[in-house]
């Protein structure tokens, strides 16, 4: 049984159901309890880093999650669940994250062409590093699939734990892990097949 | 690189697909819930759900049939029709909507747009407008084309965009429904004045058109159509592989 964990941020309706397209078992939590005998979590997110944080800390789920996946039990982050597996955020002012993947989030502005628009949304390939093994969660993928992106801020400073990167007039993380914690920037539930394929390979780890 | 998308329409009254032409003499096609199903599979881009008549009913959108419809969608989802609170904002999301569409909604409640950007972010606030020329000015028409406002469309959108609408829909009535190409001069006029992406809407009636579209109009960000890929007249991905043969940014799936 896979968890989605819910602490109160964002809609989780979509990500339930491309679950349930692909025959996967889930459940919407936010009981410590499920969440540790689940056997794989996912943690979503939308809106701001900061508010994201602060929901986590305080319903204490933060330390449960930050126990399971060193326990090398398999996470998923999603969208602003990706860059809370970081160390910190630098998104309005300096927040501290999960701290499960080295490296952290910052704005894209500065970083790609002024003329291009912030945030980053639409559809935008992924690209494999060529020196590294293929990720398992992409194992169904081929070079340069198109995934849904819609974000303002992207992680850095975590090279060594990309798995791949989107060309946004600049090359930014599209995906990085980091042994059992995996994080997707993009939304798989929202990139058609190629997305739920993100899921299903997830699902079989 | 960002691609191009091209975006089926499910018109919907009384939970029913319909396409008319010029908005008059609708015809049933399909269910929106398999047709969405259908869509998400076949490599559309996105997917808007409009209830066409919401608005002119003045009653609120059908979210049961929505909330069945999201659940086929692995896409991202626009929904819109009697969008006119933000309260009708958070009901659409909680069905599952990615985006909201605002139209009569906008020109009534002056503040929604700036509300809405505030609690949901701009990224999920899109404008949609049904512009006409009248003497030979573009007219901003609500209640799904039926009534002239007598709004500039021009001067509306850009100030819906200072308002936070991340997006544009333009649907001119003008090409609507006769299948001769998207109205290129309204979108250029558009695209001139606002950053955000503009979608064009109205007047496909090829695979030729959206070539066109994208070629002429490289700030159009995508091309939007109902009828004739409802009917099979153009298939998505006959029309990608002729965008990738134009060298157009494209999602291949």
């Amino acid at each position: 049984m896979i968890a989605i964990i819910d602490y109160g941020v964002g809609n989780l309706f979509s990500l339930s159901s491309s679950f349930k397209s692909i025959g996967a078992n889930t459940v919407i939590t936010g009981d410590p309890e499920i969440i540790r005998s689940a056997d794989k979590l996912i943690l979503p997110g939308v809106g701001a880093f900061s508010d994201a944080a602060d929901k986590l800390r305080l319903s204490g789920l933060d330390k449960v999650i930050i126990e399971e996946a060193k326990k090398g039990k398999p996470l998923l982050g999603i969208c602003l669940g990706m860059q809370m597996l970081f160390e910190k955020s630098f998104e309005y002012g300096e927040h501290k994250g999960l701290g499960l993947i080295p490296g952290s989030v910052v704005s894209m502005k500065g970083v790609i062409p002024s003329e291009l628009k912030v945030p980053h949304i639409g559809w935008n390939g992924i690209i494999f590093p060529k020196d590294k093994l293929r990720s398992k969660i992409f194992k169904y993928l081929n070079q340069g699939d198109h995934m849904y992106f819609v974000h303002s801020f992207y992680a850095t400073d975590c090279e060594d734990f990309v798995s791949s990167k989107t060309e946004y007039g600049a090359l930014l993380t599209a995906s990085a892990e980091n042994g059992n914690v995996y994080g997707v920037q993009f939304h798989p539930e929202k990139s058609g097949k190629k997305g739920l394929s993100i899921l299903k390979a997830f699902c079989e780890l | 690189m960002i691609t191009k998308r091209i975006i089926p329409c499910l018109d919907v009254k009384d939970g029913r697909v319909v396409k008319g032409v010029n908005f008059e003499g609708l015809h049933d096609v399909s269910s929106p819930i398999k047709l969405a199903k259908y869509y998400s599979d076949c490599g559309a881009d996105e997917l808007v759900f409009y209830d066409i008549t919401a608005s002119s009913d003045q009653r609120q959108l059908f979210t049961d049939i929505l909330c069945e419809t999201a659940k086929q969608v692995f896409i991202p989802l626009t929904v819109g029709g009697g969008i006119n609170t933000v309260a009708d904002f958070d009901r659409v999301l909680k069905c599952g909507a990615d985006k909201v569409s605002v139209n009569s909604g906008a020109i009534r409640n002056p503040s929604l747009i700036k509300e809405a950007a505030k609690l949901y972010g701009d990224q999920c606030v899109v404008l949609s407008v049904d512009i006409k020329r009248v003497n030979g000015v573009f007219r901003v028409f609500a209640k799904g084309g039926r009534e002239d406002t007598g709004l500039e469309a021009i001067e509306w959108i850009k100030r819906c965009v200072a308002d936070g609408a991340g997006e544009v829909v333009v649907n001119s009535i003008d090409t609507d429904g006769v299948k001769k190409g998207f109205d290129l001069e309204m979108l250029k006029a558009v695209c001139k004045a606002v950053s955000v992406p503009v979608i064009a809407s109205g007047g496909a009636g090829k695979t030729e058109d959206f070539i066109t579209l994208f070629k002429e109009l490289p700030k159009v960000d995508a091309g939007l159509a109902a009828s004739i890929f409802h009917f099979g007249e153009v298939k998505i991905a006959d029309l990608k592989d002729e965008m990738v043969k134009h060298n157009i940014p494209t999602r291949i799936c």
